[in-house]
């Protein structure tokens, strides 16, 4: 197996712990880490396709490694925007929850 | 097998188990500090991938993302308790973990069926790189072939400023990000963190400017100079040495965009002296490409910085 391989079937996993995290975590924060580390995998997949693309002296395929550096910038902004948004959503309900409660689920508290 | 190959297996393996902990950690915190070794091993990965550029911006990102999502955890910390209550079914679980490993079986099989030979724009790239002047094949990726890519991503970095800017409530609309410098007194100035912001900024701005201007033809790039910038006055901000800026200070918002209107401004000018938008005219490529970089470098450093900063939190009068 080359190391391509390797590193294809280990960003396969990351791709899937992520989504799972994603999925079934209920915390909006863990959801932003899960998806990250769903990217990150995703990214990894693009990454061996572009080291077999090895070709003419270069040890890998350019191009996509500029898309992925931009996929990359991305996903931070998108990442620093979810975190906005959720703490003003603390900052306004002092939850962090994304379940849609029926109107005057607050006053008969859970928990909170 | 090769001790390469061994250390391609270590990295993977290493991959999973901070993936796995930054997923199942039994805290937001414990999961945030799982994440931020995953940015750091996933760099390594990057580099045995041949793509050093992508590694840096890794590394560079990862730490700033880093701050971010640990910032937040300690805000949302008494939140958590709440949040464990919605955690899915035990069946809920299992159909979720069925359909990751559906994901994880197809992306697998793609890798393996994956074509022979593989496509490649590589020689195309080895063809093309001489027009442009640079030695580095991303940087001319980013910044000639596929400028377009690199142009609206500098959009999307303000776009998501603008967003997060939104969330300030209306009465604190124009006013400085963050809570008030905490260090008027004995705050951390003298602590570690104060050592720290004394000693890296100058390495940290030199490694940054070089990143930048190495870039033509090594490892390195606008976008990850300006990130250990941003980093750097992210820094001297914790520790109390600077203030963050009113976001209707005029000078911040020239600095903000700067960078897209120079890239803009080269590219239109493309119509006049070249093939079209975001054309370079023969052999002003480099030159152009520097006059867009550094006005570009201070535009990104400056957006990730207030990205971290969040949503202004203090009122345009205020002083404190």
């Amino acid at each position: 197996m080359s190391a391509a391989t390797l590193y294809g079937l280990c960003a396969a996993l990351l791709a899937a712990l992520g989504l799972y995290g994603f999925v079934v975590q209920p915390h909006p924060l863990r959801k932003i880490v899960a998806f990250n580390v769903f990217g990150g995998g995703v990214f990894v997949v693009f990454g061996v396709a572009a080291r077999r693309g090895a070709a003419a002296g270069f040890a890998a395929d350019p191009v996509p490694h500029a898309m992925v550096i931009t996929g990359i910038v991305v996903a931070f902004v998108s990442t620093a925007l979810a975190v906005a948004l959720l703490l003003r959503l603390h900052a306004e309900t002092g939850r962090a929850s994304l379940r849609l409660d029926e109107p005057g689920a607050d006053e008969r508290g859970d928990g909170a | 097998m090769s001790a390469g190959f061994v250390l391609d297996a270590v990295v993977a393996a290493l991959l999973v188990a901070v993936a796995t902990g930054a997923i199942a950690a039994r805290t937001a915190f414990a999961a945030v500090v799982a994440f931020v070794a995953y940015g750091l091993v996933l760099a390594l990965a990057w580099v045995r991938l041949a793509a050093v550029d992508v590694a840096l911006t890794e590394a560079a990102v990862g730490a700033l993302t880093g701050v971010l999502l640990l910032a937040a955890a300690a805000r949302l910390r008494p939140s958590e308790a709440a949040a464990e209550s919605e955690l899915p079914s035990a069946g809920l679980r299992a159909a979720a973990a069925l359909l990751c490993a559906v994901v994880a079986a197809g992306l697998a099989a793609v890798v393996l069926a994956a074509a022979e030979p593989a496509p490649t724009l590589a020689p195309l790239a080895a063809q093309q790189l001489p027009a442009t002047d640079l030695g580095n094949p991303v940087t001319a990726a980013l910044l000639a072939w596929r400028a377009i890519d690199t142009l609206l991503e500098k959009v999307v970095l303000l776009a998501g400023l603008l967003g997060v800017w939104s969330l300030a409530p209306d009465r604190l609309w124009g006013g400085r990000p963050g809570a008030a410098l905490r260090a008027r007194g004995a705050a951390p100035r003298d602590g570690a963190l104060g050592l720290l912001a004394r000693l890296l900024p100058p390495i940290g701005i030199v490694v940054g400017v070089y990143l930048v201007w190495t870039a033509a033809d090594h490892p390195g790039g606008a976008f990850q100079g300006s990130t250990i910038l941003a980093a750097m006055w992210v820094l001297a901000r914790m520790a109390g040495f600077v203030d963050a800026p009113a976001v209707s200070d005029r000078r911040l918002r020239a600095a903000l965009v700067a960078g897209p209107l120079a890239f803009f401004a080269v590219g239109l000018l493309g119509f006049a002296w070249a093939d079209g938008f975001l054309a370079y005219p023969d052999g002003w490529a480099k030159p152009l490409i520097v006059a867009i970089e550094v006005p570009m470098t201070i535009s990104v450093a400056a957006t990730l910085a207030l990205l971290l900063a969040g949503p202004p939190a203090r009122g345009p009068e205020s002083r404190g």
